[in-house]
């Protein structure tokens, strides 16, 4: 769909795959996310082929209404393909219901958003452990892990704080820690540092690097040109469909050391 | 969510509704009013009629009473004549009672008789002097508080004794002992040899004119057919009235709870018969009793619809908080689905939050139901009585009513959109 609501030339579609040699982590095959308002047909995924390995740091761009979005929300779990498959971890989405994705969600994903979404009646240490709260056998040691991810994020002094009485920076280290805490395969990132000033920004985006040195696997959505090339690859969306994948500086960077 | 976790719920569903501390509180007030005005309504009602009954009771449910009733229309008579007004139970009334009805156990008569009582220099008026027979004691179920009441031989020698209704010798000597003092009646002396406790009073058993039912006293009727005869003669200014009455009152005993309406129904076919006049009424307390448990059944439908009306507008308001509270924390219900929630989770999650507002309101609502009856009897001396079903009626419909009306919110919230909920503000 362009911005203009006129049908334009679809750009060629690219299969996004670094091809390495770690095990794929979430791969699309052919995946299409079609929604229907009234007669008209919005294709918001249009034939989407990527797999994202383990270990890997993708980021993804493109214009708004490019289905950046969908795509994460595919990935996520919380929408699910018209067409095509999703296997997450080698597992075949579509052949779950709604409360094995929930539960998928709960052991297996790390959600990070722009706006936080922290629980207002909670304080930091409860939030960070609610996906475990959902886990149908959770972790003994949960709260234990939930304390030392908040240190980390350096919030260990603020266990007990509302999400009301932190400033944004320190909202979305409590999310992060929130997004780690079930020890996820994939951390889920959505314009993650949209709503914070370039220095907050910046400890955000570092405290991704560090992940990302530690071996997880995080993509994560964004408009900054600047904030995509902290990723390892560069994956282009335009009208539903992966437009362009770039290997950025520091991939090769990473290569060379 | 499950497990253990149900305290944790239920802590965060307190402190979900703790967010909104108004709004929580005025939605448990109508579960809250609604309860206590079930357990209130209830207590006052069974009150009235537990005090009905129990006036009935005493009567005795095994008794039928014949009395004496002055012809309606001799009432509207010039009070400037002389006359004699002959009406009323007969002895031959006592004796066809007696002797042709089967099933009955003890016949009593008596009657009243107008004279003043004077002990000392104190003077009672006009006091409610029962001539009759020692079985009066049994069949009307009085008891005897001091001393003895009258006895066979009191009767068959015409003694000049009297037993006392408290009232009576509380009015005549004050607190010395009345037994063994002598009560003077019009002229002549009558020995104390007892008193008795006092006579229950219900609604329809009204006392007749100018009389004082509550200062009674009691004679033998032999003794009172030798001084003072059937007659009772009134005086008042340039007048002169005398009433003619054999028997003011047959006091029937029925062996049996089950013949008491047959024995009712055969009194009045026979009085019928041989009186004239409607001079008399036949009071069933069986019959009152059954009149005041159909009243009390009523009652208690009325009041239960209009509290239960109540209960429902408490369980309407909780459900419009909840359709509220779910749509404003669509957000909320987003983030817990995106974090791994499963539809029921976000359920149990709802509906634990409907459920501690409507068991918070039912449990505030039983501790004011409780207290209203005892406040409506101190200030009115209206008679209530919580049943111990009350309360626990009450309270079970209040948190039924929390889970009813809290399905379908919760129902809407499990059912959202995660993608949906999320993006919206």
């Amino acid at each position: 769909m362009s911005d203009n609501g006129v049908p334009r030339e679809s750009p060629v579609a690219v299969a996004a795959d670094s091809g390495g040699t770690s095990a794929p982590v979430a791969q699309f095959q052919s995946v299409q996310r079609i929604y229907r308002m009234g007669d008209q047909e919005v294709r918001a995924l249009d034939g989407v082929d990527l797999t994202f390995r383990a270990g890997e740091y993708w980021s993804i761009v493109g214009p708004s209404g490019s289905g950046k979005s969908t795509l994460l929300n595919v990935l996520g779990c919380l929408d699910r393909p018209s067409e095509g498959t999703y296997f997450l971890g080698g597992e075949d989405t579509g052949e779950l219901n709604d409360d094995a994705l929930s539960e998928l969600r709960s052991r297996r994903l790390g959600f990070i958003f722009q706006s936080y979404n922290l629980i207002p009646q909670l304080n930091v240490l409860d939030n960070i452990m609610v996906p475990l709260l959902y886990q149908s056998h959770p972790p003994a040691d949960g709260e234990e892990r939930a304390r030392e991810l908040a240190s980390r994020v350096g919030l260990g002094d603020r266990l007990d704080h509302r999400p009301r009485e932190l400033s944004g920076g320190q909202m979305q280290r409590v999310a992060i820690a929130r997004s780690l805490v079930n020890d996820p395969d994939l951390v889920l990132a959505d314009e993650a540092t949209g709503n914070l000033d370039s220095q907050t920004s910046m400890e955000i985006l570092d405290l991704f690097d560090e992940l990302h040195s530690e071996g997880k696997t995080i993509v994560f959505v964004t408009h900054e040109a600047s904030v995509s090339e902290r990723a390892q690859r560069v994956l282009v969306m335009g009208d539903g469909r992966v437009c362009e994948v770039r290997e950025t500086a520091r991939l090769a960077q990473e290569l060379a050391t | 969510m499950r497990g253990s976790g149900i305290i944790a719920s239920v802590r965060l569903g307190i402190s979900s509704l703790m967010l909104h501390k108004l709004r929580s509180g005025l939605t448990t007030l109508g579960v809250l009013f609604g309860t206590s005005s079930v357990i209130a309504m209830l207590a006052i009602g069974e009150g009235a009629s537990a005090e009905a009954q129990e006036q009935i009771k005493r009567l005795g449910s095994q008794n039928v009473i014949l009395r004496s009733v002055k012809p309606a229309e001799d009432q509207n008579q010039g009070s400037q004549t002389t006359r004699i007004l002959s009406y009323g139970l007969t002895n031959d009334d006592y004796e066809r009672v007696a002797t042709s009805f089967p099933s009955v156990g003890r016949v009593v008569p008596s009657r009243l008789v107008a004279q003043e009582a004077r002990f000392e220099d104190r003077m009672v008026p006009q006091p409610r002097i029962v001539a009759t027979t020692p079985e009066w004691l049994e069949v009307s179920g009085r008891l005897v508080e001091n001393g003895r009441f009258l006895t066979k031989s009191d009767s068959v020698g015409a003694k000049n004794v009297c037993v006392l209704g408290t009232e009576l010798a509380r009015d005549l000597f004050l607190f010395k002992d009345p037994i063994g003092q002598r009560v003077k009646l019009g002229a002549d002396y009558f020995d104390v040899v007892g008193t008795i406790t006092p006579r229950v009073r219900f609604d329809s058993d009204a006392p007749g004119a100018g009389e004082e039912t509550t200062q009674e006293l009691f004679i033998p009727l032999s003794t009172a057919d030798n001084w003072f005869g059937d007659m009772n003669v009134s005086r008042r200014a340039g007048s002169f009235n005398a009433e003619e009455v054999e028997l003011h009152e047959l006091l029937i005993g029925v062996d049996n709870k089950d013949n008491v309406i047959g024995i009712a129904n055969a009194a009045r076919e026979m009085l019928e018969r041989f009186h004239d006049e409607k001079d008399y009424e036949v009071v069933v307390p069986l019959e009152l009793l059954a009149q005041a448990e159909e009243t009390k059944r009523i009652f208690n439908i009325v009041l239960g619809s209009i509290a239960g009306i109540s209960l429902l507008v408490g369980g309407i308001g909780i459900m419009n908080v909840m359709l509220a509270t779910v749509t404003e924390r669509t957000r909320e219900i987003g983030i817990r689905r995106a974090l791994g929630a499963k539809r029921q989770d976000i359920v149990a999650q709802f509906l634990v939050e409907t459920v501690v507002l409507s068991v918070g309101g039912g449990l505030f609502g039983v501790a004011l139901g409780l207290a209203i009856p005892q406040i409506v009897q101190w200030y009115t001396d209206m008679p209530t009585l919580v049943t111990l079903q009350a309360p626990i009626l009450a309270f079970t419909i209040s948190a039924g009513i929390g889970v009813l009306f809290g399905i379908y919110p919760a129902w809407r919230a499990s059912h959202m959109d995660p993608v949906d909920a999320l993006r919206h503000e």
